[in-house]
This record gives C-alpha cells, structure tokens and sequence, in this order.
C-alpha cells in the first residue's frame, strides 16, 4: 500500500518529520518499506513564463526564447519544441539543473546550439517524471505548458508549482489488516501510535430528488457470498479528467487517474480500502443488477478487453441477460463508464473473502479491489464508502446524485468482544503495564471497554481472542520495552540416537577427506536416464510436484546417486582438479497406499581426482572405515550385479562395482561410475560414487566397545604365496585361510597379487602375510608349521596351489 | 721400563691428536691397548723384575693403561659428537618447501552454523526433533490456523503434489506433530529443509532451511521470547549483538513479531549494507496462538508458548558474509574448501 503524505494529512497531523513517521509506524505494526519523495530526482527546475519566441537564425525546426524565471533578466533558452507560445509558462532547467531522460537523471548544463547561447532547457512532462495522465491537457512530446491548475509564480520551484511534492510511504500490510489498506486506516494507527487526534470526517451529500428504484433494482441471488450491496444513481453526468488535487492523490498512492468517475472510485478505495465500481446505466439490461453465481460456460470480456470463462462458484454482478462484472474482481468492459455516459450507477458491495480469492486466482487475476476483498472486509464500511463517492460527485460537480440509494441484504450485527483482563495480559506478555494505559492505548485503536469487555470497532474483524488484545497493547506500549527473561525450570535435552548416529559418521567421513555438499531434494526425471537406470526400475517411481518451478526440479529424488553426479560433474565444469564430496541426506520413496512417501536417509559419496591415484579400492577404503566407524562388526564386499537391490548398480562400471552386505542384506553399493554415466555428465575422467542406506546401517551398528589385553607373547609371521584361477576373488582364499586356521590367526595381510611370468596364463599369484600369535605362551616353529599345513590343505580344496 | 712406560704414553697422547676418524682410533686403541699392544707387551716383562719394583712399575703401567684408555674414550666421544653434527648440518632443508597435507574434509557451511545453534539449544534444554519434508496440506496449514483460501497463505508459494500433500514451506509442521505426541512442557527446535515456489537468484531458492523452535509450559510469556532469542543472538554474534522485535502477523502466533538484528556494519545508524534501515530482518516469532494450541489438545487457558522460525541461509550469509544464495547450493569446491 502506498500512501500519500499528503493525503493523510487531511486526518492526522503526526507532529513529525518523515523518519520519525516511518520509524514509528514501524515498530507500532504498520511495517515502512520504503518512502520517496516525489520527483526528488529533480532540482534546479523552476516555473517560467516565454516573454519572447522567435525562430533560430539556422534552423527551421528551432526557436530562441527569451524566459523569465524570477531572475533580475530573462534567460536565453533554445527549444526544439513546437508548441511553446508567447505567454507560457513552463517547467525551465536551469543551468546546472537535473531532470530526466529516459527514466535516468542526467545534468542539464548551458551550452550553444547552432551557435546560439542557450542557457538551460524547457521541459516537457516525461522530463520531469509525470504522463498525460497527471495532467490531462498537456501533450506527450512537446514542452509541458502549465494549466491554470498551477501556481504560476515564475521562479518557483516546479515540483511545488504543479503539486509534485507529495512524500509516498510504501506499507508492508499484513494480511489479518485489510482496513490499513487506506488512507483512513492508516491515519487511524498513525493517531494511536503518535497520540495526536484524528480528524474525523463524515462524508455528507444533498443529492436530487428521485426515487433510486425507477433507474436500477437490486436482487441478491447468493446471500452468503454477498453480505451487503448499496448502489446510487448519478444522472446528467459530465465525464472529465478530475481535478488536480486528486490526481495528484492518485499518483501518489501509484494509481493512473483515468476520468472522474473512476478516479473517484479509486480514490475511495484508497482513502476508505472499500473497492467501488461504476459502471454505465445504459448497458445494464433490463434495469436490474442480478447478483447470482455464474452459469457455466457463460462468458464476460473484462475491463482489460480479455474474455474469460467463468464457472458456477464464480459470483457475478449480472443485469437481467450477462454479467456486467466480476464481483469484486473486476467490471465487464461493455459496461465501464465511457465519455457518453450519461448515467452511473454506483456500488459499493460486500463480497465473500474466500470467494473473491478463488475467482481471482481462478481467472489469473489478481487486482486492487480482489487483493482487498480476500482479507475480508466488513459490510459496515460500504455506506460511508458509498456516501464519500456521492460527495466527491458534488464537489467535482460531475453530476447530479439521486437521494435515495439501495441498500440489500444487510444486517447489522452486534460488535465483536473479547474479556478485558489486564493481570492476563501482563502474565502472558512477562510485562508490567499499568491497566489504566492498557485501557488508554486501546481506546486509541478504536476499541471501547464497557462491562469488563473489549468491544471491537467493527473495522477489526481480525480481534478474536485474549491474545489478540495483548498484542494490541502491547504494539502501542512497545515491543522493545517489555523486559527480556529466560525461560524457567531445568530442561534436559540430548540428541537422538539417530542425530548421534549421523554426527558420528560424518565426523568419520570428513576426517577421511570428504567435504559435505547441500543439493537440492527435487530433480529431473531425465536424471533417471542419465545414471541408466532401467526403464522398469522401481526408482523411477518418484513423488512429482504438480506445479515445479521446471522439470528439472519436478520430481523428489528416489535415489541420491544423481545429486551426487551432478556435483561431480559441475566441479569438472568449473575446471577443479578434485572433488571428494559427501551428502547425508533423505530419499523419497512412494509408498503405495499411504499419504505420505518415507523418507529415508542415505549416505551419498561422489569422488573424482585428476591429480591423485583415486581408485575403486580407495572408495572401497573407505566404506570399510565406515562400518568400522559405525560399529558393525561382521560385513562382506560382493561383486554387484543385475540381482542387487539396487537399482543403481546400472549406473556403475559392471566390473567395478560392489556391494556391501551386513547379516546377508544389501546396505550399501559403490565403485566407478559406468562410462555411459560419465559421458552424460560431461566428466571425462574416472568418478567414483557410492551410496549408503544409513538407516540399515543404524539398525545394525553397535557402539558397545570392550577393551581386548594386549598380547603378552610375540607373534609368529608365515608367508604364503599361492596360485589359483585368475577369475576367483580373494575373498574366497581369505576366507578358506581363516576357515582352517582358527583362533591361532591373528591377521591376514595380502601382500601381492602377480599375473603374468613364470605363472600360467588364467592364474594368478597371490601372497599372504599370515600372522599367528596364542594367549598362552610363545608358539613354536611346530605349531605354526601344523597351522600352515592345515591351511595348505583347505586352500587345496578349492583349487588353490602353494607356489 | 719407567722410561718405556713414559715414551710410550707420550707417543700415544700425541698420536692421539692426531686422529680424525673412527677406524683410526680403533687402530690406535689396539695398538697400545690390545692384546698384543705395547702397554701388554711391557707388563709381559714384568718377570724380569726385582720384587720391589714389580708393584711400582706394576702400577705405573695400570696408571699409564688407564690414562690412555681414558683418553680414547675421550676422542671417542668427541669424534661422536662432532659426526653427529656434521651430520644434522648435512640434514639441513629447505622448511618453507610446501608441507604434504593430508585432506581435511569440511562440513557446509550451512551444517556448520547449524551445529552451533543446535549446541546453543541443547545448552538450555530443548531437544532436537525431525518431521518429514513432505507433508500434507494439514499440518503445514490448517493446524497453524491458515485453513484453505487464507489469505495469508499466498505470502508462502507452494509446491503441491496433489491436493492434500506438498512439501512443506515451514519447518512449523513440526510443532503440530510434536504438540500433538508429547504433553507439556515442551521445548524443542526443528531444523530442515523447506520449500518455497521461488525461482532461483542471489536472496531466493526454491528450498532452503528453517530452524523451528517451540516452547510450551504454564507461564511462559513473550519476555521469555525475548530473553531466548537474545542469548541465541549473542552466542552467534558475540555480546554487541542486539535485537528488536517489531509487530507483525502470522496467522499461527499472536503476539507475533519479526526480529532484527542491529547491522554490524553501521550499528543501528543505516548504511548501504542494511538498505539505510539499521536493523537487519532475521526471523519470524511470537506466542503460540491458542487456536493452535487447542487444535492439538493442549488446553491455551492453562499452558502458554512460544515458537519462532529462524532462516539459516540468512545466519549463514551474514555469518561468512557469502552475498549470494545460490553458491550454497553449487557446491564448488573453491567455495566449500573456504569453509
């Protein structure tokens, strides 16, 4: 809402200058987002009168003119302009002077043109920041030569001259304040909030005699939707551009005058935040306003000269065939006031705020009046709304107002009331406000105190509770100046063992080098395909947003690997030598039949490294010191495959990924990113990611820790170099080597893997570094010897040679 | 033999002198000390001697022997000392050549600040508590006295997955859960991710994140309000920090209020850095509104409480000074590595 100084004025006068204004009306509710004064760019440009024109001795399209601005002689100033005549006053940059050009401020300085001294610059409106529409009589692209609306007093600053001095306030009003949406409501809490008096006005008319019904009947077909309807009727009207002074209004609060009907319903919005409409008796069929739902299919060309469908929860205002307008949306273009008009209808409705709100966001319009009447606005203000138009009619003798009006379906309701109870408030606020300037601050706001009740003006339909009236209170006496506290009573609070869990892997995580990463939770669904992922595949199954911002955040991802990707591939993008990266975020998985997806949380890796030796078992490294960090104790690697529950296993190299997998189940799959995947995302080096179902992870982690006695006696170390099948993972030898030794083995380290000479092609060559150790005493050459053949024996079984 | 013995000590000690290596005094140790050394070769002729003198010689070769053997562990040490030096100079390399550093991982700034406003939290007793992200239209809403077509519902941009489900664009969700699972006293924070229909620039994303907080006892008061998020604010900002709380509306507290935070820049004065205002917006906050509090069975004549919803971008952005949202969310490693 932007408001006029000037205009607010007429009710209150704040005893302040504008900082004061603003800060005040701040920190009392009524938050300031900015404020300007009009036409500030300007400067050094003054009233002046043309005392002499005559044309450019070299140029046929120019004139030399003698101005005198108030100064001891006239000032030489050369214009191109083709209308300036002897005798006019006009807007005259001065030397040095600032005005606009093209929206910018640029520096008028003296100069020559064609050789001749011109010392300054007349203007025409679009210099000085104004349209045709501020002043109806000046043209478009010629010098603005002032009307008799203006203070012609040659020298005087312009701004003052033609009333472009007004200080517009933008408001930020929340929506629980439609009745600060004007001008009254904000003088109403500029009188609270400074403690100066408010002018009240009632608007008064004398009207003609006539009888409203011979002209127009009202029938509300939808008495819920439509609380109130009041019309009256100007006849012998005279359609002009309004007056100055309500132009100027008008443009100060951001609103284009237009001619005086409107301006006047507009400029009765502003001042009273009651939407009226106008429109023309001729095209209202039938003498008769239906004020009905719509039918459906039925159709209306709007102000704005678009046509819109309307449907059957639309409220219409309809004459005895159309809807002549959308209620409290916008008027029919057919029935607007045009320069015959010769009657008006005017009115002043109450319209359902939810309805209104519906309509417009149907009809993807959004207005003044909608933007008003979906807060909700009472039906009391309609009449004074209504009176007000039919004054200014008069006083603008635009035309001749019948007497009586209509005024349908309205009830006058008892006022709203709330219990006083100022040892509440003080207890609810921690405050220590004296009753008496509770009562005093609420009187302020319009409120009145009768029976121990705080009765409401009719205004303030947002006052339903005790609460309610606190804030009231205390807005007036000051947030800042009730006491700060800390809360009472001892509170013991610890994180989850989920939070616990979390913290404690990404401490592992971040020790090993990896640097946490925040993606976004909605991705493409083309990501799907980028990581290969089948077209059958469950994850593409996704939770998709009906309204996204584009498709490349439609859907809530179903698996973390692709977030991961595309870290990976913008830090190549950006030319980074490395990227080691980390998520611990959630997926969102479906769930079939219930309301709500799952959110799991996953553990997401991505790492490529164009300078290090980064590998499949450097990933692998870590995973390992993660389930070690997560404390679980018994897992296994195993050659991902088609048959994993992860659908992600596409997205890797099929000979270099892997499983991970906890009491048989599958927790984890990582390795290098397949070279389809790295290609669709641009990387051409080898990435590595992996991903982590914490959850699983949690179930099956462990944080019990029990200190095992360090050895007392020496360790006895055997190597083993053995051959097998070149195809057999050494997980298979460990295990067998394990398998025979029994408690006696205390490490196996694999030393060695070799293919090539001296071993048979298909086979490979692989030693162990096998560490014996007893809790009973020294071993001795023969008990390790028997280990080594017992071991020997085992490997043989399953094809494994000793070299 | 007294003059052998002399000679030979003399020779020894001048000889001595003269050697500049190891091998060098081993070959003269066992030259006199040795089995078949001089000093051995002397007392072998012992024999020869008179009875009286036998212990006088006897004992000068002992003396002349221990003298000697004194003096080569002497030069021993010595020379020890010296080829440890020579080595340690020889050692000697360049310190300012760059250090082999291991990788550090570092958590995002956005964890970082949270991390401590959590710390902060748990230091007076509030527990931390997790909601789902996609949330039905209910406890995003409804339950927060915003039921459908209020008006204020439009200042939050939503992103639907159909009628009744969206994501959520408010960590307050969380409250509703929590008020409807657990009796008071209640006191909690709720931090995640939220989302907004907002296209992507330097102050806006379609998802950011919220920390929520709520309070719920008999006779908490809005001074309370205050006095918590004072203390939050300087244990973030250091003891200058301060705040003011400004009058606004949300449809789910009242009182409600936004609080500031004074610039550091320009102390309250207006600069550039706070658009000429002092104050810096921070949060949304006020007391529980009893609508809310009775929708979750929990009785407004009786208990009173407070929430407030702090946004971590801005904590963040103000923290580190980082002036556009969107790198948070780039994760470029030039940028995280800051951190």
């Amino acid at each position: 809402m932007d408001l006029s100084m000037r205009w607010l004025a007429d009710y209150v006068d704040c005893g302040c200058d504008i900082k004061e204004f603003v800060a005040g009306m701040t920190m009392s509710g009524s938050k300031v987002e900015c404020y300007e004064e009009e036409g500030c760019y300007l400067s050094n440009v003054v009233v002046g009168q043309v005392i002499e024109i005559e044309r450019h001795p070299d140029s046929d399209h120019m004139y030399t003119c003698q101005v005198d601005i108030g100064e001891d002689k006239p000032v030489q100033i050369v214009t191109g302009a083709q209308n300036v005549n002897k005798g006019d006053y006009v807007p005259v940059a001065k030397h040095k002077s600032t005005v606009l050009h093209e929206g910018k401020p640029v520096k008028i300085t003296k100069g020559k043109l064609r050789g001749v001294a011109s010392n300054g610059m007349l203007c025409s409106l679009g210099e000085l920041g104004l349209t045709v529409h501020d002043f109806p009589y000046a043209i478009e692209d010629g010098i603005f030569i002032l009307g008799d609306d203006c203070d012609k007093t040659v020298g005087m600053d312009i701004r003052e001259a033609i009333g472009f001095n007004d200080t517009k306030v933008e408001f930020e009003i929340t929506s629980n304040r439609p009745d600060c949406m004007s001008v009254i409501g904000l003088a109403r809490e500029a009188h609270a909030t400074f403690n100066v008096p408010f002018n009240v006005k009632e608007p008064v008319f004398k009207g003609v005699d006539g009888s409203v019904g011979d002209y127009l009947k009202v029938k509300i077909h939808n008495t819920d939707l439509c609380k109130r309807y009041i019309g009256a009727i100007v006849r012998n009207v005279k359609i002009e551009p309004s007056p100055r002074w309500m132009r100027e209004r008008l443009r100060a609060c951001g609103v284009r005058p237009i001619n005086n009907f409107v301006d006047i319903t507009n400029y009765v919005m502003l001042e009273y935040g009651r939407p009226m409409h106008a429109f023309d008796l001729r095209y209202v069929e039938g003498g008769k306003i239906n004020v009905r739902n719509a039918r459906a299919g039925e159709k209306i060309t709007t102000l704005d000269g678009i046509e819109r469908e309307l449907s059957e929860e639309m409220l219409v205002i309809a004459d005895a065939v159309k809807p002549v307008a959308v209620a409290g949306v916008m008027g029919g273009e057919y029935s607007g006031i045009m320069d015959d008009t010769n009657t008006v209808v005017f009115e002043s409705a109450c319209f359902d705020g939810a309805s209104v709100r519906t309509t417009a966001k149907k009809l993807g319009m959004r207005t003044d009046a909608s933007s008003r009447y979906e807060k909700g606005l009472d039906p009391h203000e309609c009449y004074e709304a209504l009176m007000r138009a039919c004054q200014l009619v008069e006083e603008l003798g635009a035309g001749e107002v019948i007497r009586t009006v209509i005024d349908e379906n309205y009830q006058d309701e008892t006022p709203r009331s709330v219990e006083f109870d100022a040892d509440w408030i003080n207890s609810f606020l921690g405050s220590d406000i004296p009753e008496e300037d509770m009562k005093e601050y609420l009187s302020r706001l319009g409120f009145r105190l009768e029976n121990g009740r705080v009765i409401s003006p009719w205004y303030r339909i947002d006052i339903e509770c005790k609460a309610d009236i606190a804030e009231e209170v205390v807005r007036i006496y000051g947030y800042n100046n009730t006491p700060s506290t800390i809360i009472r009573g001892v509170a013991q609070a610890m994180r989850t063992p989920k939070q616990n869990f979390e913290r404690n892997i990404k401490n592992a995580v971040l020790a090993m080098g990896l640097n946490e990463v925040t993606t976004f939770s909605f991705i493409s669904p083309k990501y799907f395909d980028k990581i290969k992922l089948p077209a059958d595949s469950k994850l593409r199954n996704a939770v998709t947003i009906t309204n996204p911002l584009g498709e490349d955040t439609s859907v809530m991802r179903t698996t973390i690997i692709p977030s991961v990707c595309e870290v990976l591939a913008r830090n190549y993008s950006y030319r980074n030598p490395e990227c080691h990266i980390f998520e611990i975020g959630n997926e969102y998985i479906p769930v079939e039949g219930g309301v709500l997806p799952e959110e799991p949380f996953r553990l997401g890796i991505g790492v490529y490294d164009t300078a290090d030796d980064f590998d499949f078992y450097s990933l692998k490294g870590i995973v390992e010191k993660i389930m070690e960090k997560a404390g679980v104790k018994e897992f296994e690697f195993e050659r991902a495959s088609e048959d994993s529950v992860f659908d992600e296993y596409y997205a890797f190299h099929p000979g270099r990924a892997a499983v991970v997998k906890v009491g048989g189940e599958e927790i984890a799959v990582f390795g290098e990113l397949h070279p389809d995947v790295l290609e669709n995302y641009g990387i051409a080096a080898r990435a590595y990611a992996g991903k982590i179902n914490m959850n699983e992870l949690m179930e099956r982690s462990s944080s019990e820790k029990l200190y095992r006695p360090l050895p007392k006696f020496p360790a006895t170390t055997r190597d083993i170099s053995v051959v097998c099948e070149a195809q057999l993972p050494v997980a298979e030898i460990e295990k067998a080597i394990r398998g025979a030794a029994g408690q006696i083995l205390e490490k196996v380290s694999l030393f060695d893997v070799y293919t090539g000479e001296q071993i048979e092609s298909g086979k490979k060559s692989v030693s162990y570094s096998l560490s014996m150790r007893s809790h009973e005493g020294t071993l001795n050459d023969e008990q390790a010897d028997k280990t080594m053949d017992k071991i020997v024996k085992a490997l043989e079984k399953i094809g494994v040679y000793r070299r | 033999m007294r003059e052998q013995l002399k000679s030979i000590e003399a020779r020894a000690e001048e000889e001595l002198s003269k050697v500049s290596d190891s091998r060098q005094l081993e070959e003269l140790r066992v030259r006199y000390l040795g089995k078949k050394g001089e000093i051995t070769a002397i007392l072998k002729q012992m024999g020869k001697l008179s009875s009286e003198e036998r212990p006088i010689i006897g004992q000068l070769a002992n003396s002349v022997r221990a003298d000697i053997e004194k003096a080569v562990a002497e030069k021993q040490s010595q020379l020890k000392a010296a080829m440890a030096e020579q080595r340690l100079k020889a050692e000697t390399i360049d310190v300012t050549l760059p250090g082999k550093a291991p990788r550090l991982g570092r958590p995002h700034p956005l964890n970082a600040v949270l991390a401590e406003v959590e710390d902060v939290f748990l230091g007076m007793g509030f527990d931390i508590v997790e909601g789902p992200e996609v949330e039905t239209d209910y406890y995003c809403f409804e339950a927060l006295n915003m039921p459908k077509h209020h008006p204020a519902r439009d200042t939050q941009d939503t992103f639907y997955i159909n009628e009744n489900v969206l994501l959520r664009t408010q960590t307050s969700s969380v409250q509703i859960r929590t008020m409807e699972k657990t009796k008071p006293p209640i006191r909690i924070i709720s931090p995640g991710r939220v989302y907004r229909s907002d296209a992507v620039d330097a102050t806006h994303s379609p998802l950011f994140h919220q920390i929520e907080g709520l309070v719920i006892d008999k006779g908490v008061t809005m001074a309370d309000l205050k006095g918590t998020l004072e203390l939050l604010m300087k244990r973030l900002y250091g003891e200058e920090a301060k705040i003011r709380l400004r009058p606004h509306h949300f449809p789910y507290t009242e009182p409600s209020a936004e609080v500031d935070l004074m610039c550091f820049n320009c102390h309250g004065e207006g600069c550039s850095m706070c658009k000429q205002e002092g104050w810096v917006e921070l949060l949304g906050s006020g007391m529980v509104h009893p609508k809310v509090l009775a929708g979750c069975g929990i009785d407004p004549e009786v208990y009173s409480g407070f929430a407030f919803g702090i946004g971590l971008e801005r904590l963040t952005m103000g923290r580190y000074s980082i002036n556009d949202m969107r790198l948070l969310y780039e994760n470029d490693m030039r940028f995280l590595e800051q951190f």
